[in-house]
Parts: structure tokens; C-alpha cells; sequence
């Protein structure tokens, strides 16, 4: 017995796709179904193959499912590259007088419901984007949704434009709807919905890594234009007045950065998005965060690299050069958020941690986590801003900025305040701030102060490795096989593992999502007491399993890997898992 | 009026005995102080270079950042901070060469923010490389047989980016000098105030005795200082002459007047977290 489907709607770049697919997923979060949708686009406007997925549950979903129930197809691309993955029992709905495709393609038990779309759609706007609406319309009866919820997003959705707009997509869709009931049967994975439904909150991981930073106090966002990121920057820029938040786009990414330590500095909380290729332009300032002890936000959405890559495709293949970036040592935080509902809480606790640690914090996310839309369990309120120790007044003593302290953390001033005028240097500096660099490097007085400097630098993460969360195990106890992961490749570790389970071969999920500092003891006991391990993870290389091995010596041998752009599907796991097992 | 002790830095500066930077030094302290601001209420931002060591040999709140990326550190600070007194100090290399586009991005939005620039027409630091400020035919130890490319013209420059406050002092003669930044950080926009500052270790050709011979001071009632025409005319002149003084001047709404966020108060100020989340949420439905 299914309790979820699974609707994907396709077509080219300027045909609608997105926005219809946000409509029926908010149809479905509204009937109070768990949704995980996701946008397939490519580097471009018009034209293309675009296509948007979501699927729907009476239990929370975490990824995108593996098949289809119902293929909406706009052209005869989306039918040839979609036909084979609707399942038995599924649909496919078409303009029976434009799209053509080779029947070959269907999968037994798919019937074809091909519509008079286009004919349809022009007897309400010349707009040819109705034809998605009739095309919604009829998958609202198939799926024996409520057709008032649908109309209420409709006109929440379309509320800015004229009421002609709401009105003629509210007919289409009507008439899609008449059309269906005349013609054809419901789907048998129709849900019950439940009764009095209470609308759940539906997000991106960026929407989510956003509200997260207003909810802790971002007072300064800078980006640069960059898919995956940019939706941060815009529901930023578009929040910037009502929130009193200043939103910077910048010249570049190393403008971006630049600016966000000068906030930072400036006594703001302060964040700054963007994705692999702009994080390459930020990484001598990443350096001159954590030398100057600023506590910067960093969100670093990766999609495929290297070099240009693959702009709006997925991956996980930033790990090594967020670990690794900028010369030297220094202390970095590193959170890769597991789920959109984690985005808004590591983000939350990344503005925490930067303050408390006075260091440049990371939160890793990629295309998949940014951009995909999911419902989110009730999102706390209560948000502890804690903004560790930040002086409101001039210490009695001479103030010094980079003081040595127990656990490294030094009291810190920010300008305009009295009596602790200080300045901070990219250079290596005493206590007091003036450095050691130029007249006074290699004496050996200053040698030590290096020294002492350094340590205290890096005693910081030692601080923090005892207070960040170690890594947890979600499913079965004592399972035969663990899947080891970080990052967005939680959600569909967790369905495989589910699936492997119901298959009779137990499995749990072990996602490290606290990436830096590294919770080395914790993660060697955890893999060693495993029976089996598989390390999933959305790269060429397994950059973690290698990190993995890096901090414990432990050796995960069997490792799934994805690199062609695409997230991973929970059968491609289960099939690995299985070969695995033996 | 301050006291100048106010301003004095435990730190002496490292600059080489002669270096046209010390006067660039005092005339900032002479500046801040006859506008009477508190040194708890100055920023001194700089990248990296000989000149950027400026902000240690001040006192006041200080950012010594890296080479090019003083203007995004006090963009950052001025944006945060729009109270703050931001004033970005540096060099030739670090402003036109490796942060020429932050420059004239700063100057395109109108931060009001001073950017004094020690211009010695040579990297000092790295010892007497060629700059994108050097003359052509400049011959040092990466250009041998002499630069070959055309120097940067920063007055030109700054005056087409949209700077609203545009001079050139020399700092072989403090007084002039100190009226320059004193009147552009009064300024309120971007201003710019390019400095002769010659390097006496590395740069034998653009001398204290090369400015004192070539430079003349832009006044008189000929010349109009709200006049772009005038000014772009006057940032070409070189041979025989140089001028010196207050270009280019224009009242315009500053980037922090315009700011969305700014226009509900100072971001540093102001409470943290949200006073409605539910509301907030509710867009998510």
C-alpha cells in the first residue's frame, strides 16, 4: 500500500514549469502532505528541457522519489525522457495534438491521457502557460485533491497580478478538472487526505538558510550572483527593509567577503552566500577572518564542478577545499545541514558559533539541499542568540584584542566603543594588536609571541570539538550495514536505508553533520563497533570518506559515489547496498 | 579641536627616513583633529603595502586587511556602522593595481568614505617593483628595459567612476595636504584624495624635487570646481605641469542615504532577531 505519489511536470525554459510545479506542491503542503519537490533546469532562459517534481506523502519524505505516477508532458522531449520512469499504474498527460512520442517508450500499465491542452488553455488566455493549469486541473481530480485549497494557492500565488489572471487560471484548471472526471478513472494512489489539515510550512533550503540568519540576527548579507545560492540573496534582498537587514550584491565574491568581515568587524552579525566557484574567490579572506578573529557566516552551496561545471546541477565535491582553503592553519567551523529544517538550525547556530568563536563558520549546503522545496516540522521561535564574549564596555585593565585566554577566546571590542581602540591585522599581531611581522619578526622575543599567538588561534577548535554535537545514527539499532554520509545525501540515505530494511537487510544512517571541527574519537568508535559500512556521498573521490580516514585512520571500503550531476536515488543506494551485503 | 596626542600610537612607523608617507601621517592626525573627531569614533582601513601600515602608527580603531581589499573591509563597516568616521589608507599598487575594481565600484555607489591613496608610483614594500602608477619607461627590477605600459590615471579615473570629491595633494607640502583630507572627509560622499608621496628608497625619478618643480596648485577664479568638463580637462595635464588640489566637487545622495535597511537606523544599534517570526512563517504556508 503506497502513501505517497509522485507528480513531474515538463517542458522548455519560459513555459511555466517552476511556478506550476510551486503551486501544486503547495496544493499538497497545504492538504496537509509532507512534500519534496525539486527543479531540473538548465543554464538558460528560453527553451531547454526543464522539468519540476514534486512528491507527496502522508509520512515525511526525504527525497525525491525513484518513480512516477504522473508525467505532465509539455512537449514531446519531456514524454520520450520521461515515459519510462512512470510507474504501472501511472499516467501520462499530453496535448494529443502537439506532442508526439514513441509509444515503445510506455511502460506496461501506464495509460496515456492525451488532452486537447493547447485548445483548451486559449478558450481562457492567450497565455499558453494555461495549458499547465488545464493540465494541474485534471492531475487535482486524478489525484482526488481539493479543488478549493488548489484555487485559494491559485489566487495567493497570482494575489499581485489582476484578478483576470486569477480568474482565467482558476477556469482552465476547472475545465482540466470537468474534462478528467469525464474521461478518465482516479489514480488508486490517490491518498486520504487528512481531515482539518494544519498547513505545513514549505521552503527551500535557501529559503530555510535565510530565515535562519534573520531569525539570529543577521544584520548584513553580501553575494554575488551564483546558482545554487542566489535564492539566498534574493529572499534576503527582498526581506532587507521590513527586517532592517543591509543587502549587498558586490563587484565579486571578493568583494563579497571583504565586506562581510568589515561588518563583521563593525559589531554586526554578518553572512555572505555563495557556491564553489565564488568560494575559490574568497579564500584569502577566509584566512583573514580567523586572523583577525571576525566571525563571519560563510554559506557555501555546492553544485558540479570543477570550474564552471555543471551550473545547476548538484554535488558534494567542495568538502576537500572548505577543509583545506587559505595558507596556513587556523581555526574554521565547518556545519554541512542534513535537511532544509537543519538549514534553519545550523545556520542559527553558525551565527552563534562564529561570535562565540570569533572565527570564520562554513555551512556547507549544495544544489539539492538549496534549491529543492521541502515541508518543514513546525520551525522553533525560540532562538538563543548567544554572542560570546563581546564586551558592552572598556574592560577596567588596558584593553588588549587578542589577549591569550584559557580557551583562546579573547574579549572583543568592536569600534566606537571606548577606552579599546585596537587594531586588527592580517598580519600576525602581539595581544595588544601590533604586529610582529615587519621591524620586529625573528627577534626572539616576537618569535614567541608568534607562537603564543597561533596557540591560542587554534586552541579555539579544541574548545569547540568538545562543544559541537557529534555525529548521531538514525534507524535500526544494531543494524547490518550503515550508510555513512554528510550533507544533503542524509535525506536519501535515510529512504534507502528504510527500503533496505523492509527488504530484511536492517540498515541505519550515520551523518556527520558537524564536518569542523572534526569529532575524530566519536566517529572511530562509532565505525568500528559497525557491521558493514557503506560511505554514500555525491562526488568522484568520497571526499569524506577520505577525511574520514584522514582524522580516525579508519577505512571505509565500500563506497557509493555520484558525480554525473544528478542527486542519487534511493534505488542506486539500495542496488550498492545489496551487492555489498552479498 | 582634538589634541594630537590623542591620535599618537604607541607604534612608531617603519617607513624608511624621508618617505613621503610620514606626511601623509600627520596630515591625517592634523585633519581629524581639527574636526574634532574622538579616535574611538575613526576607522583607519588599509590593505597591504608600506603606506597600509598606516593604521598601527594611529591611534584610533584600525583594519590592516589584505593587499586590494581595504574598500570592501570599510564598505562593510560603513554599512554596518554608518556613525563610524571610515577612512581607507594605502598605496598605489594596493588601490590601482590589485583592488583597481573595488575602487571603482566605492566610488560608483557614493560611500562616504575617504580613500587617501600614497601614491609612490612604485611598490616600496616588495622592494621597487614597477606600479600600475609608474611612468612609462619606469626601469626597475621587473622591467628592466622599462615599463612599456601607459600609467593609470587615477584622477581621470575617479572623476568618470562617479567620485564626489576629487583632489590631489603632494605630501612635500603638509599644509595643502591637510586641507585636502580634512575637507574630504567633511565631504559627505566618496572622496578621493591621490597623494604624491615619493618612495626615496626605490623611485629616483619621481622625486620630492620632480613634484616641487612640476606641481602647481588649482585655484583662482578661473577654475570651477563643479565643472566635470574643467576637471577632466585639468586630471590630463602632466608635461609640463601637474596640478594639485581640489579637482572635482558634487553633492549627491550618499549609498547609506539610499539603503533600503539604512533608512531605519544604524545596523549596530539596533535589536537582534525577529519581533514576529509567526509572520514571518506564515510566507512558508
Amino acid at each position: 500500500m503506497r502513501n505517497d505519489f509522485n507528480v513531474r511536470i515538463g517542458g522548455a525554459a519560459g513555459d511555466g514549469i517552476s511556478s506550476t510545479g510551486e503551486i501544486f506542491a503547495r496544493t499538497c503542503s497545504r492538504s496537509g502532505l509532507h512534500v519534496y519537490g525539486m527543479n531540473s533546469y538548465q543554464s538558460a532562459i528560453r527553451g531547454g528541457h526543464v522539468w519540476f517534481q514534486v512528491r507527496a506523502s502522508l509520512d515525511k519524505v526525504t527525497s525525491q522519489g525513484d518513480n512516477l505516477d504522473v508525467l505532465i508532458a509539455l512537449n514531446s522531449e519531456t514524454a520520450e525522457v520521461h515515459a519510462p520512469f512512470v510507474s504501472k499504474g501511472g499516467v501520462i498527460i499530453y496535448d494529443k495534438d502537439k506532442v508526439k512520442f514513441n509509444a515503445n517508450l510506455v511502460p506496461e500499465g501506464v495509460k496515456l491521457l492525451g488532452m486537447p491542452l493547447a485548445d483548451m488553455a486559449r478558450k481562457f488566455d492567450k497565455n499558453p502557460i494555461m495549458q499547465n493549469t488545464v493540465a494541474l486541473g485534471a492531475t487535482i481530480f486524478l489525484l482526488d485533491l481539493n479543488f478549493d485549497v488548489f484555487s485559494q494557492v491559485l489566487s495567493d500565488i497570482f494575489g499581485k497580478k489582476k484578478q483576470a489572471v486569477i480568474d482565467a487560471n482558476t477556469k482552465a484548471a476547472s475545465s482540466g478538472l470537468d474534462f478528467a472526471k469525464a474521461n478518465y478513472a482516479q489514480l488508486d494512489v490517490k491518498l486520504v487526505l487528512p481531515s482539518n489539515p494544519r498547513p505545513k510550512l514549505l521552503m527551500t533550503g535557501n529559503q530555510a538558510i535565510a530565515l535562519g540568519a534573520i531569525m539570529a540576527g543577521c544584520k548584513f548579507y553580501a553575494a554575488y550572483p551564483m546558482t545554487p545560492a542566489s535564492g539566498v540573496l534574493h529572499w534576503m534582498a527582498a526581506h532587507a527593509a521590513s527586517q532592517k537587514v543591509v543587502v549587498k550584491q558586490a563587484e565579486d565574491e571578493l568583494a563579497v567577503i571583504n565586506m562581510g568581515i568589515g561588518a563583521a568587524h563593525a559589531g554586526v552579525r554578518s553572512m555572505v552566500g555563495t557556491s564553489g566557484g565564488g568560494f575559490s574567490l574568497m579564500v584569502e579572506a577566509l584566512g583573514l577572518a580567523a586572523m583577525t578573529e571576525t566571525p563571519l557566516v560563510i554559506m557555501e552551496s555546492q553544485r558540479a564542478g570543477p570550474s564552471t561545471g555543471l551550473p545547476t546541477k548538484t554535488e558534494q565535491g567542495d568538502l576537500n577545499m572548505m577543509t583545506g582553503a587559505s595558507q596556513g592553519d587556523f581555526p574554521r567551523i565547518i556545519l554541512s545541514p542534513l535537511t532544509v529544517e537543519d538549514a534553519y538550525y545550523a545556520t542559527i547556530e553558525a551565527f552563534n558559533l562564529a561570535e562565540r568563536f570569533q572565527c570564520p563558520v562554513i555551512v556547507a549546503s549544495d544544489l539539492l539541499l538549496s534549491e529543492h522545496i521541502e515541508t518543514v516540522d513546525d520551525l522553533s521561535p525560540n532562538v538563543v542568540i548567544d554572542r560570546g564574549d563581546l564586551l558592552n564596555a572598556a574592560p577596567s585593565e588596558p584593553y588588549k584584542r587578542f589577549k591569550i585566554t584559557e580557551t583562546g577566546i579573547s574579549p572583543r571590542a568592536i569600534p566606537g566603543m571606548a577606552g579599546t581602540v585596537f587594531v586588527a591585522a592580517s598580519d600576525e599581531h602581539m595581544e595588544n594588536g601590533v604586529v610582529v611581522s615587519d621591524v620586529l619578526s625573528g627577534l626572539p622575543k616576537y618569535v614567541k609571541e608568534r607562537e603564543r599567538q597561533m596557540e591560542k588561534r587554534m586552541k579555539k577548535m579544541d574548545v569547540a570539538r568538545n562543544e559541537i554535537a557529534a555525529p548521531k545514527i538514525y534507524g535500526v539499532p544494531n543494524a547490518e550495514l550503515t550508510l555513512v554520509c554528510w550533507g544533503s545525501t542524509f535525506g536519501v540515505a535515510l529512504e534507502a536505508a528504510d527500503t533496505l530494511t523492509k527488504d530484511g537487510i536492517p540498515t541505519n544512517v550515520y551523518a556527520i553533520r558537524n564536518v569542523m571541527p572534526f569529532k575524530s574519537d566519536e566517529v572511530a568508535a562509532t565505525l568500528k563497533s559497525a557491521k558493514k559500512l557503506l560511505n554514500v556521498e555525491c562526488n568522484y573521490t568520497s571526499q569524506m570518506a577520505r577525511m574520514i580516514r584522514a582524522e580516525t585512520g579508519f577505512e571505509i571500503k565500500d563506497k557509493f559515489v555520484k558525480y554525473d550531476g544528478e542527486p542519487i536515488y534511493v534505488y542506486e543506494i539500495v542496488n550498492k547496498a545489496k551487492a555489498v551485503v552479498g | 579641536m582634538m589634541e594630537l596626542s590623542k591620535y599618537k600610537s604607541e607604534t612608531r612607523p617603519d617607513w624608511c627616513p624621508g618617505c613621503g608617507d610620514f606626511g601623509v601621517l600627520n596630515a591625517l592626525i592634523q585633519a581629524v583633529a581639527n574636526l574634532n573627531i574622538d579616535p574611538k569614533d575613526l576607522l583607519v582601513v588599509s590593505g597591504i603595502g608600506c603606506s597600509s601600515n598606516l593604521p598601527g602608527f594611529i591611534h584610533a580603531y584600525g583594519f590592516h586587511s589584505l593587499h586590494g581589499r581595504a574598500m570592501p573591509i570599510a564598505t562593510g563597516a560603513r554599512l554596518a556602522n554608518p556613525d563610524l568616521n571610515v577612512v581607507v589608507t594605502g598605496g598605489d599598487g594596493d588601490g590601482y593595481g590589485i583592488g583597481l575594481g573595488h575602487f571603482i565600484h566605492a566610488m560608483r555607489r557614493n560611500l562616504d568614505i575617504t580613500y587617501i591613496v600614497m601614491d609612490n608610483q612604485t611598490y616600496g614594500l616588495t622592494t621597487g617593483q614597477a606600479s600600475p602608477t609608474s611612468q612609462k619607461s619606469f626601469v626597475t627590477k621587473s622591467s628592466p628595459l622599462g615599463t612599456i605600459e601607459e600609467p593609470i590615471n587615477p584622477i581621470a579615473l575617479a572623476l568618470v567612476a562617479g567620485a564626489t570629491y576629487v583632489s590631489r595633494g603632494f605630501s612635500g607640502d603638509p599644509k595643502h595636504l591637510t586641507e585636502l583630507v580634512e575637507n574630504a572627509i567633511k565631504h559627505k560622499g566618496f572622496s578621493l584624495v591621490d597623494v604624491f608621496s615619493p618612495c626615496v628608497t626605490w623611485n629616483k625619478v619621481d622625486t620630492y624635487d620632480y613634484f616641487r618643480q612640476k606641481c602647481y596648485k588649482l585655484n583662482g577664479p578661473d577654475y570651477n570646481t563643479s565643472s566635470m568638463e574643467q576637471a577632466i580637462a585639468k586630471s590630463r595635464e602632466w608635461d609640463p605641469k601637474i596640478p594639485l588640489g581640489l579637482f572635482y566637487e558634487a553633492q549627491k545622495p550618499t549609498y547609506e542615504e539610499q539603503d533600503p535597511a539604512l533608512k531605519f537606523g544604524n545596523p549596530v544599534k539596533s535589536q537582534l532577531g525577529v519581533a514576529n517570526p509567526q509572520q514571518l512563517f506564515q510566507e512558508f504556508i
